[in-house]
């Protein structure tokens, strides 16, 4: 299934021009999706019985640094073409420019679960918000990290100090509401 | 009753404690990267690290008297091998396995500690991308020598915990 014939398929259940293709150099199906439109785009790429994008396999960010808008964020998508998940089998890489003054975009936690600690690996790394995600705090690098490493103008060789003593001790209350929390997300997730 | 003869051995109070001590150097379970796989190799049949009495890897720190640092260190995982080095009791030793371990290696970059020695004193450096588990054994060895010069009055002391790095070559 090319982009063009995937592009047809999603018309009439997003926006005009939420959607326009692109050439991939691997020739991999490959669309731009403006990013306003994002995550309803994102339900009708996992929804529409014609496509069926029921596993979204990666997010990642790249930093075209001199380049406005400066970042993209890419997904790829698979849809596995058995009865209930699409027809065919299929893949779809979706890009959206983001730019480098508001990084920002929305979430799509909510259509893929998945995306969760993607998106959370791709703030850490590029410091793009995901607005509406549901726990989005760095994943990879310690809590209190400055900076976002995957940029282009981070000092990749940077000295510092690094930190030897992290205080693990917990009042019996913070202990309680830990465990309290944790327990309510297993519940509601 | 015939007269029995009773074999003695003369020593003093020191060496056995130092022949007692270098012969049971029990190291905790650590490892962090590919030098824990070398790390692992050393204990197996074909190297046999039990001929030094160093065979019996501790699951729990306070069981332990080496720490191997067995890989390149993040800084996110600093705050852990230290604590788990102060869960040690007395006499602790480290021993700094590798390139990453002890100058961060390949990897000059803001994620990796350069060197343990910022976090944790180091009594004997092995080098080696990986080091081959009979350079592990003869770091081992080096350690059962230094630990054979130390007095008994100087184990309590805080001299003892002052590292005074020995680097071994090949």
């Amino acid at each position: 299934m090319t982009n063009h014939e995937i592009i047809e398929a999603l018309r009439g259940s997003v926006p005009e021009g939420a959607v326009e293709p692109y050439t991939a150099a691997d020739g991999m199906p490959a669309i731009y999706v403006a990013r306003e439109h994002l995550t309803e785009v994102g339900y009708a790429l996992r929804d529409l019985p014609a496509l069926q994008f029921a596993i979204a396999l990666d997010v990642t960010g790249v930093d075209f640094l001199p380049r406005e808008p400066r970042f993209e964020v890419v997904f790829h998508l698979a849809s596995l073409g058995v009865p209930g998940f699409g027809d065919t089998p299929k893949r779809l890489r979706m890009k959206v420019k983001v730019p480098g003054d508001d990084p920002r975009l929305p979430t799509v936690s909510g259509v893929w679960k998945s995306m969760n600690w993607g998106e959370r690996e791709v703030y850490d790394l590029f410091g793009i918000q995901f607005d509406g995600h549901p726990d989005l705090r760095r994943i990879l690098m310690p809590d209190d990290w400055e900076g976002y490493p995957a940029r282009k103008d981070y000092p990749v060789q940077i000295k510092m100090t690094p930190k030897v003593y992290e205080p693990l001790q917990l009042t019996p209350e913070q202990f309680a509401a830990n465990l309290r929390a944790n327990r309510d997300r297993v519940r509601e997730g | 009753m015939s007269e029995i003869e009773i074999p003695v051995l003369t020593t003093t109070v020191t060496k056995m404690v130092q022949w007692a001590r270098r012969s049971s150097i029990w190291p905790v379970t650590f490892g962090l990267a590919c030098c824990a796989i070398e790390m692992m190799a050393m204990s197996t049949s074909r190297y046999d690290i039990a001929r030094f009495g160093a065979e019996v890897f501790r699951g729990s720190p306070r069981q332990s008297d080496l720490m191997i640092v067995a890989g390149r260190l993040s800084r996110k995982m600093a705050p852990v091998l230290r604590r788990i080095y102060d869960q040690m009791p007395e006499p602790k030793y480290v021993i700094s396995m590798g390139a990453c371990a002890s100058i961060g290696g390949v990897f000059d970059n803001y994620a990796l500690v350069q060197g343990v020695d910022q976090i944790v004193p180091v009594d004997v450096f092995v080098p080696g991308c990986p080091p081959r588990p009979e350079s592990l054994i003869y770091g081992i060895i080096q350690l059962q020598r230094k630990i054979d010069q130390q007095k008994l009055t100087e184990l309590s002391s805080e001299s003892s915990r002052v590292p005074k790095p020995l680097i071994i070559n090949g």
